[in-house]
């Protein structure tokens, strides 16, 4: 594409487009008590949606302008994969048949609450990113899907589709929008499984291939995207991929939610450029209360570190990496010194283990299994280390989804990072901050009526 | 033209014929599960795996072409 086509892209809305270097972005019109950006503010924050050219079907052959912008944008999928978005776009709509989008909101990380924060809170930016998504692949429906325990995000994107319409946005041309609650459990928001559960069947994840992009949702090419990443999409649309990589490093381009928890005055959600330093994020949250041992960046398919390389770490893939972590679904959980790491590491693979959806023989007897001598180890029963790789080499790509393999890692993180105290623990048994009070979040198992509702974000 | 062995994980119980059928790709972990190397099949172990993947009462041995 050339600029002059770029310059098409993003008209000019000279009076809505923001300074490129800025931020907030995606959080622009929240206003400090947290109140939801409703149409009226949105469209005087960021603008209206432009027509991102899109094909009205796979028959017409030529790719939306809109993809080469994202591809320029360098925009990487804010759920966990970190994948290419203009790549995903363009396997959909490379297959035959009429597209449809999924929005996934499912946030399964129990440390997670950006992906309900931002519906709950831009519900519109989200709405722009899937109808945006849609025209480009020639998509005629979205749906968003939302966790069944965060109601308020569920409310808010509903009347944000009300609004929409009343407001005249979009029209008979635009894609429909649709949002359903989708169930809770940690593999609920796998890809496949969610297809699986809007095709009207468990939300489990299924056998590929074919994946989602190929034959999704009824049996349609499917585009399942975070609904962080639609958001980002729609403000490429407006603003161009320049825009977008004013912030951020250059493999890791634009803003990024995260999700603060641990020992400092204001955990929430943030929004932050990535590559930015950690110790910046926690002087934004208003500094750290307490001594930090370390932190599960990531979330707990992710990896934990130790508070001597927190100091210098920044947020992004490519400096998390030399340190076998990677941002994941954002979430940057701090541990206190209050809290012992292998505690929190038994709770959480304990966890895991039955978070299995059963499906998978190497991962329901594998998980169990690593849970379990995680749990003899921490009581005193020695170290058990030949026995925690063998586990490990076992169970890692046995599974058909990735959920074995987040919890192999999440292991090894924790055994790299705390080494000490893993030694001392198989030698010596429980050490007295065992019993502190938890620190990571771990749901029960999901009580109906249960609901996720305050949220408080911060740019 | 070259095949690989790859288990259907869903669908797999355990019930093990493959590991005897062939042995030389196929061995079991602990629970009884099949653990199959990734590499190509051809010629006399071809029709090994062939009949691994039909002896298999779930249908979860599979013989994927090579990409």
């Amino acid at each position: 594409m050339n600029p002059a086509d770029a310059s098409m892209l993003a008209p000019p809305a000279a009076d809505h487009a923001p300074n490129a270097g800025s931020l907030p972005r995606l959080l622009a019109g929240v206003s400090d008590d947290g109140g939801r950006v409703h149409v009226e503010r949105h469209l005087s924050v960021h603008g209206g949606l432009p027509l991102v050219g899109g094909r009205r079907s796979w028959r017409r052959r030529e790719e939306s302008p809109l993809v080469e912008e994202v591809h320029r944008a360098g925009l990487l999928g804010r759920g966990g994969a970190a994948f290419p978005m203009a790549r995903k776009l363009q396997a959909v709509a490379a297959v035959r048949g009429t597209a449809i989008v999924v929005a996934n909101g499912t946030e399964g990380e129990p440390a997670s609450e950006k992906d309900a924060t931002l519906m709950e809170l831009a519900p519109h930016l989200v709405l722009d990113g899937a109808v945006a998504a849609a025209e480009a692949i020639g998509a005629t429906e979205a749906l968003i899907a939302t966790c069944e325990i965060d109601v308020g995000a569920f409310e808010s994107v509903s009347l944000a589709i009300e609004e929409r319409s009343a407001a005249g946005i979009g029209g008979s041309d635009e894609p429909s929008l649709r949002v359903v609650s989708a169930p809770s459990h940690y593999v609920a928001g796998q890809e496949t499984a969610l297809v699986n559960y809007l095709d009207g069947g468990p939300a489990l994840p299924t056998f590929t291939p074919p994946l989602p992009f190929e034959r999704g949702v009824g049996r349609r090419p499917t585009l399942v995207s975070n609904v962080e990443t639609l958001a980002h999409l729609a403000l490429i649309a407006r603003h161009g991929a320049r825009w977008f990589r004013a912030l951020g490093t250059p493999a890791g381009s634009g803003s990024t939610l995260v999700t603060l928890a641990g020992p400092v005055a204001r955990p929430g959600v943030y929004e932050i450029a990535l590559g930015s330093s950690l110790a910046s994020l926690a002087r934004a949250a208003g500094g750290t209360t307490h001594e930090v041992r370390g932190a599960l960046i990531g979330g707990y398919a992710g990896a934990f570190m130790p508070a001597s390389r927190l100091r210098d770490v920044a947020l992004s893939e490519e400096h998390l990496a030399p340190h076998g972590a990677r941002m994941g679904a954002g979430v940057v959980s701090l541990l206190s010194t209050d809290a012992c790491p292998v505690a929190e590491t038994v709770r959480v693979a304990r966890w895991m283990a039955g978070q299995s959806s059963g499906q998978c023989g190497p991962c329901v007897h594998g998980l169990d299994a690593l849970a379990g001598e995680l749990e003899r180890l921490a009581q005193g029963a020695g170290s058990g280390e030949g026995r925690l790789d063998y586990l490990a080499t076992v169970i890692a790509r046995r599974g058909a989804c990735g959920h074995p393999d987040g919890m192999v890692k999440l292991l090894e993180s924790a055994l790299r990072a705390f080494p000490e105290e893993f030694a001392d623990h198989a030698r010596h048994g429980p050490c007295e901050r065992c019993a502190s009070p938890p620190e990571l979040p771990l749901p029960a198992r999901p009580v109906s009526g249960e609901r996720r509702r305050s949220r408080r974000a911060t740019a | 033209m070259s095949r690989r062995v790859r288990v259907n994980p869903i669908a797999c119980e355990a019930h093990g014929m493959c590991a005897e059928l062939l042995p030389e790709r196929i061995t079991l972990d602990e629970w009884g599960y099949p653990i199959v190397d990734g590499e190509p099949v051809s010629g006399e172990e071809l029709a090994h795996a062939k009949r691994a993947a039909q002896a298999c009462p779930t249908f979860a041995l599979l013989l994927e072409r090579q990409g």
